[in-house]
């Protein structure tokens, strides 16, 4: 190869080609001082339920759940136990094999049910991971929700057939695309509210101080529900804060409220309260509601490694479906044959949910090259069709078998 | 009818009759309302369509984008303008994560038709952060297409057809073209978006460029010419997909080919072409495929820039190399 010498040569450089307008922006902040707000006694939280079972009075919250009957109450009692059933089937399905993963919600039924139950058809959820208990409220079929951690698919329903959007695993992005949807249903001028799930970690990321952001601004019906359950994996919420999660909302300019995360009638009626204020255009509300992850953080965690189990005894004495069940017969709005019936129906749901997972197909090889565009690309045609080849080069030795 | 009028008047005008035609456009960013953006591209858009339709968003890029994704799941089709090219990256999270990957990990059940407006390129004198060209970050992501005019019309055009994919589409403006004025004709029947096209014909060597550097490959060529090279300019317009068909039939006809891009050349998308090029062309190459383009440094102080960014002389100089094969 021969290069020319550019040693002397006469540029040949024409005008020179500096067009447009310099452009610079960012202001820059003014230095804040951090302000010292040290730690306080633990808030109050809204409680209409204690561990023990006992409806206590709430002179702003008990107008929500006022109408609640019985058989309402029993309804949200099949709906946590039938969770829990799904939830401990499926993490029996992983250390089965059956699933590369599962996030349990063990503990965190109420905190679920209870908002889940507040929303309307019309209203659209954003879950993280861990959402079972709010899917089974929208009426996912909960097999659905193993397609991802069996490895399947990455999502796979269909968002609009529930308005349940899929699982987002990084976490606190959906709470952005939560808010982007409760814009739009602004400017539909609809009545329709979101709700978008986020747990203690996910509050530091900065996609859920720019969703608060966004939806003070624009006044977006949205409930943020923050399920603190204490452990962001290893990290306590300490990690993640120094004031109480629910008064960051103070900062943006909206309520946040503390709720007892193990009630199911508390979450109940203060998610109510939050949606009709969403829906009045009053905007934006954060919830935390205060509750306790009682398994790990996935199944692959080891929480023995960082948490004690005391604490673990502790929470379990505000265990949520108990709760619920003493009060059910305290008032005797349930009798045997409605607990017994229920345990029959909660063995099917693990059968059924069993069955369906070992009967889950693995998808086609191709699967890999549908959707990754709706209106198509030349390279992803290409490579399909290199794939095919390659495939289909294997042909011949596996007639010889 | 066709009229003469600047690179980003003519984005203007396709996001206005964007707006017009479908209720769902919806076009949001930082300045973008009053001030008609810091290049003055929405320019009045407001005024005519109203807060609701052209939205001043807080200055936060991963919410800008975050947010479109929550518009489109509602059945609206937001443009997004990201202010400069070094500003995009609080958004890059949620463009690979959510943006590319909706669809899906939707298995197809929901569409993302956003558009991503990212003035790029240097050239302008400006500083740190305000003259990158990002592009192969997100080329390289499954998902997204990423497409840059370096014409008034193409800029119209691309824009109607970005806004119509239910595709995210990454749109890619030559910042430093913003003010040259072409022929646009707002009633012309437009080529596929992401197809390259010949811009000037000839046989001794293909110059491929996409955005602010096929007015140079225009003038390299004029230059060439003067010392008898004929010298074929192809305005890739699509940066993903590429359109490597009309790259092969350019190459199998001239047999060398220079990339030019602004971008760092190393992983760059000329990386790409060069490889794809040898596959396909291997026989027919009379040298390998060169590549000018930035240097692997960080985009330089704007003093410095003339001799970071591609010119006359050195894509001249990859001429030479190549035909000196």
């Amino acid at each position: 190869m021969t290069v020319e010498s550019t040693a002397a040569r006469t540029p040949r450089r024409s005008a020179g080609n500096k067009a447009g307008t310099t452009g610079t922006k960012r202001t820059t902040s003014t230095t804040k001082k951090a302000t010292g707000a040290g730690k306080s006694a633990e808030p109050a939280l809204v409680q209409l339920l204690t561990p023990e079972g006992k409806r206590v009075k709430n002179a702003e919250f008990d107008t929500y759940v006022a109408d609640i009957t019985a058989e309402d109450l029993r309804g949200l009692y099949r709906d946590m136990v039938l969770t829990r059933r799904f939830d401990a089937e499926a993490t029996a399905l992983q250390r089965q094999g059956e699933l590369g993963l599962w996030a349990s919600l063990l503990g965190q039924e109420a905190a679920q049910i209870g908002s889940g139950r507040a929303l309307r058809d019309d209203d659209y959820v954003f879950p993280t991971y861990r959402e079972h208990g709010v899917a089974w409220c929208r009426g996912v079929d909960p097999t659905n929700l193993l397609g991802m951690f069996r490895g399947v698919n990455n999502g796979g329903w269909d968002p609009n057939s529930n308005n349940f959007h899929l699982y987002t695993i990084v976490i606190g992005s959906q709470t952005l695309h939560a808010t982007g949807y409760a814009m739009g249903i602004t400017k539909d001028g609809a009545d329709s509210a979101v709700i978008a799930y986020f747990g203690d970690g996910a509050s530091s990321q900065g996609d859920v101080a720019e969703a608060f952001t966004f939806s003070a601004v624009y006044n977006a019906p949205v409930v943020f529900f923050c399920q603190n359950n204490q452990w962001a994996i290893s990290e306590p919420t300490e990690k993640q804060s120094r004031v109480p999660l629910y008064q960051r909302a103070q900062g943006y300019g909206f309520p946040g409220v503390r709720v007892d995360g193990n009630d199911v009638l508390a979450n109940l009626a203060v998610t109510k309260w939050a949606l009709e204020r969403a829906r009045a255009g009053e905007g934006p509300t954060l919830v935390e509601a205060f509750t306790y992850r009682m398994g790990a953080h996935t199944t692959s965690d080891d929480p023995t490694r960082y948490r004690t189990d005391d604490e673990r005894i502790a929470w379990e004495a505000k265990d949520p479906i108990l709760r619920l069940r003493r009060h059910l017969e305290a008032a005797n709005h349930a009798d045997e044959g409605f607990f017994a019936e229920l345990e029959t129906e909660s063995e099917a749901l693990g059968k059924r949910v069993r069955e369906a997972v070992r009967a889950m197909p693995d998808p086609d090889h191709f699967a890999i090259f549908e959707n990754v565009y709706a209106d198509g690309h030349a390279l992803v045609d290409e490579e399909r069709a290199q794939f095919a080849a390659y495939q289909a080069s294997f042909a011949d030795e596996d007639g010889g078998k | 009818m066709a009229e003469k009028m600047a690179l980003a008047k003519a984005i203007n005008e396709s996001l206005r009759r964007a707006l017009d035609a479908d209720p769902k456009v919806v076009v949001m960013g930082e300045d973008v309302g009053k001030l008609g953006g810091v290049f003055r591209v929405t320019d009045g858009l407001q005024k005519d369509f109203g807060e609701s339709r052209v939205i001043d968003t807080p200055l936060a890029e991963s919410g800008i984008v975050g947010t479109a994704i929550g518009l489109a799941l509602r059945g609206y089709r937001p443009v997004v303008e990201i202010q400069f090219d070094g500003f995009v990256f609080p958004a890059y999270d949620q463009i690979v994560t959510q943006l590319a990957k909706m669809h899906a990990r939707a298995l197809g059940k929901v569409k993302m038709p956003v558009v991503v407006r990212i003035p790029y390129g240097g050239g302008i004198g400006a500083v740190e952060h305000h003259s990158e060209s990002p592009e192969a970050l997100f080329a390289h992501v499954a998902g997204l297409k990423i497409v840059s005019p370096s014409n008034a019309s193409d800029a119209y055009w691309m824009m109607q057809q970005a806004i119509q994919s239910d595709d995210p589409v990454i749109f890619f403006e030559p910042k430093r073209r913003y003010w040259d004025k072409g022929e646009v004709d707002t009633e012309a029947i437009p080529g596929p978006l992401h197809a390259a096209r010949v811009v000037r014909e000839g046989t001794d060597l293909t110059l491929a460029a996409y955005g602010p550097m096929v007015k140079l490959c225009q003038e390299v060529a004029d230059a060439a010419a003067e010392e008898g090279r004929s010298l074929e300019v192809l305005d890739l317009r699509s940066v993903s997909p590429i359109d490597f068909d009309a790259v092969q039939a350019s190459v199998e006809k001239t047999r060398r080919l220079v990339v030019v891009h602004e971008a760092p050349v190393f992983f760059g998308s000329g990386a790409e072409i060069a490889a794809r090029i040898t596959e396909r062309c291997f026989y027919h190459l009379e040298a390998p495929v060169l590549r000018v383009g930035g240097y692997h440094a960080p985009y330089p102080p704007a003093r410095l820039e003339e001799s970071y960014l591609p010119d006359l002389d050195r894509v001249l100089d990859a001429v030479d190399r190549s035909l000196a094969y």
